[in-house]
């Protein structure tokens, strides 16, 4: 896909490596530039995210090779800790350890809320961006979808609870209807809750990155592909969805990172009987054990890291960006 | 009644002052009443601490009493063990629980509470300070605050077992913890801690998911349905922890559990949605749940209570003004006001005697002497809490405080029983 907007000259710094080359993309030199121009402009960028990323990332990796004891943490360089997050995981086997059965169950969230995230992202932003004739109308309903999230997520998460409860609305209901005759127990403290939270609290995270490249579909493309004479799904499978490829890849980036990292979610929705390796980390420092706490962040950024780096085998953002 | 009047008195006080205030500001011809040259001299203590002992009534009562703003940093118990290891300096005063002294002490960030400056230190309660009420023993397994209630110095990083000057708490306050119920939904008497992994409650349980306070509830439950005889519930050796968690797991995967809560809110909501109908709870969430109108009791069973005490200590780091500001405040709080005011959540104060002259004798003979309500009950609030005629769950402080069995702890093997309990929370 390309774009017909060309990037300004600070962005393209920016990306370091591509800089030299855009800036002899056929314009002009009207003054000549030293060549560390482009380290200044992204100097700023660069310092604080020295400052708020590497530096504490540095930090919890070194700390995840260090000793503890109830009250202090003890510089050495031991891996130790590592070995404790994976104790009995090879030799407990077919019998899951504590960190392969929570990153699976953190695994099957991410799928599952991935899968309906995408569905439905994809849906509404393919009904705002070409069923939605004029820009007022698409920009007030792209609105509705967004509106909700100027409330906190836990607000949103916790309105749940009314809903789903023993006694709640939809058991209510239910009942009433005479459709069962106990209360429906699984609808709240359940991987069905932890879902349902997911999906309502991560879909605009996928809308909006999906509605913002099918915006910029030239509409005269599927205006060819129909005269060529290709049917509907043929024009949705043959050119929105490629050319709609890094609004998806963003948005699936967006919903794993935050499942994966999730741990107020999962412990709200799923009665805190559900585990997460975010939960994990949250008691491990609660009782100042900061080292294994780390080899679990360490642990868990390198899962992630993993995910996004295959899902980038498939779609090369930085090509469709 | 007589909260009631009192709120309604403060309401006007302050409605007095702003009013006073915003005609200071009109009336330019005075700015005596102005409160520049009073701010210059106050003190403000910012007071770590769990949200169970800070209420904005006792902050407005001291800046009144004593000009003193108190700026209160509410966290949860996990969160104060963090800020005074790592963040000394961030906070002039807290209240810790007695359990978390072992791992806090040998830090050095806090230090022992000099029993000089405090009027009445000789007469805090002999529960806290030996472990006996009168003259009889009471339960000692875990980490009894009359095992760390003294320093051997200032700066002493261990504890001693004799008496000094230096305390490493001053107790605020401290209570029995039970089984909460929900009677409405039970319609049977529940009588052990055995109920709790009872499979009549199947989807209807909870338990506190905080591993060294869960696992104790766990064993009081375990020990009372003759599974396991520990030597001490509150410090469990490796073997009785396997043992814990191996069948809290079973029970988990039966599907006993309807959810783990580890807010003081959760709690609430849980006990008053229905969601739940016997579970762990803390004495004030009873109280919240039951302010709501609907049933709930702190059962009193026969294996007895887990107690818990906290208190005041200084960080290391404090001196001068705020020091004797935070001395005056510790002071004014066991003078009896605070200690009434926390009495009517369902707590108990560290002096007796001065929380007994602040409580109307029928308050003080239904918190404290176990006999029925002469009149209505009210929660410092002013919402009504208990009718006339009542009985306070488990009866008297002396019957309740006799029969604590194990109190909250920190044990040896504590890193050991972390991982086994997120092992159970992913099973």
């Amino acid at each position: 896909m390309t774009l017909d907007v060309r990037l300004p000259e600070s962005e393209a710094a920016f990306f370091g490596a591509a800089a030299k080359h855009v800036r002899s993309d056929g314009r002009p030199r009207r003054r000549v530039r030293s060549w560390a121009t482009p380290y200044w402009q992204a100097s700023p960028m660069a310092l604080v995210f020295f400052l708020f990323f590497v530096l504490p990332l540095a930090v919890t990796l070194v700390v995840s090779f260090w000793r503890y004891s109830e009250y202090a943490i003890i510089p050495a360089f031991t891996p130790e800790n590592y070995a404790a997050v994976f104790d009995k995981c090879v030799s407990g086997l077919p019998n899951l350890c504590t960190t392969f059965s929570t990153y699976l169950s953190t695994l099957k969230f991410c799928l599952i809320v991935w899968a309906v995230t995408l569905l439905l992202g994809f849906t509404i932003a393919y009904f705002l961006a070409f069923h939605i004739r004029t820009l007022t109308m698409q920009l007030v309903l792209a609105l509705v979808c967004i509106i909700p999230f100027w409330t906190s997520d836990v607000i949103r998460m916790i309105s749940w609870l009314p809903l789903l409860g023993r006694n709640g609305l939809v058991n209510k209901a239910l009942l009433g209807l005479g459709l069962v005759s106990q209360p429906v127990e699984w609808l709240l403290y359940s991987g069905f809750a932890v879902t349902v939270a997911f999906v309502h609290l991560l879909t605009a995270f996928m809308l909006v990155p999906i509605l913002n490249s099918m915006l910029r579909i030239d509409k005269s493309l599927i205006e060819a592909a129909r005269d060529a004479g290709a049917s509907g799904w043929q024009v949705l499978v043959n050119v929105v969805i490629p050319l709609s490829k890094t609004g998806i890849a963003i948005g699936s980036i967006f919903v794993i990172t935050m499942v994966m990292g999730d741990f107020v979610t999962i412990g709200v929705m799923g009665g805190q009987q559900i585990a997460s390796v975010g939960k994990e980390i949250n008691v491990e420092t609660g009782y100042l054990q900061f080292p294994i706490a780390a080899a679990n962040a360490v642990i868990l950024l390198i899962a992630v890291l993993a995910i996004i780096y295959a899902l980038t085998r498939f779609i090369d953002i930085r090509k469709e960006l | 009644m007589t909260s009631k009047m009192k709120r309604r008195g403060m309401t006007r006080r302050a409605l007095l002052q702003s009013s006073a205030a915003i005609a200071g500001i009109a009336g330019t011809d005075t700015v005596s009443g102005f409160p520049a040259v009073h701010a210059a001299e106050a003190v403000t203590l910012r007071y770590l601490g769990t949200a169970v002992n800070q209420s904005t009534d006792i902050a407005n009562k001291v800046k009144q009493d004593l000009g003193i703003t108190i700026e209160y940093l509410p966290v949860t118990s996990d969160v104060v063990t963090k800020r005074i290891i790592t963040q000394p300096e961030s906070f002039d005063m807290v209240d810790a629980e007695y359990f978390q002294l072992p791992s806090l002490v040998p830090s050095g960030n806090l230090v022992g509470m000099d029993a000089k400056k405090i009027k009445i230190a000789d007469q805090i309660t002999t529960v806290l300070t030996k472990g006996l009420i009168d003259g009889k023993k009471i339960g000692d397994q875990g980490t009894a605050p009359f095992k760390v209630f003294y320093l051997e110095g200032k700066h002493s990083k261990t504890f001693s077992k004799t008496p000094t000057e230096w305390l490493s708490l001053i107790p605020t306050t401290y209570n029995a913890d039970s089984l909460g119920i929900r009677p409405d939904l039970i319609n049977r008497p529940i009588e052990h801690w055995s109920e709790l992994l009872n499979p009549d409650f199947k989807g209807k349980a909870a338990l506190i998911n905080v591993p060294s306070i869960g696992i104790m509830d766990a064993a009081m439950a375990i020990e009372s349905a003759g599974k396991i005889k520990y030597g001490d519930k509150g410090n469990q050796t490796k073997a009785e922890i396997d043992k814990t968690i191996d069948i809290l797991t079973e029970a988990k995967k039966n599907g006993q559990f309807r959810a783990f809560w580890t807010d003081f809110n959760e709690s609430v909501n849980l006990m008053a949605s229905g969601e739940v109908v016997i579970q762990s709870m803390w004495s004030p969430a009873v109280t919240a749940v039951r302010s709501k109108g609907i049933k709930c009791t702190y059962t009193a069973l026969a294996e007895g209570y887990r107690g818990w005490c906290s208190g005041f200590a200084l960080p290391r780091s404090l001196s001068g003004k705020k020091q004797d500001a935070a001395y005056e405040f510790i002071n004014w709080f066991m003078s009896g006001w605070a200690g009434a005011y926390l009495s009517r959540q369902g707590y108990y104060s560290a002096v007796l005697a001065t929380t007994k002259k602040f409580l109307a004798p029928y308050e003080w003979d239904y918190w404290y002497e176990g006999k029925p309500a002469t009149q209505d009950i009210h929660a410092p609030n002013g919402s009504l809490m208990e009718k006339a005629g009542a009985v306070r769950d488990g009866g008297s402080y002396e019957t309740r405080m006799s029969r604590i069995a194990c109190w909250n702890s920190v044990m040896d093997e504590n890193e050991y029983l972390i991982t086994k309990w997120n092992q159970f929370i992913a099973a």
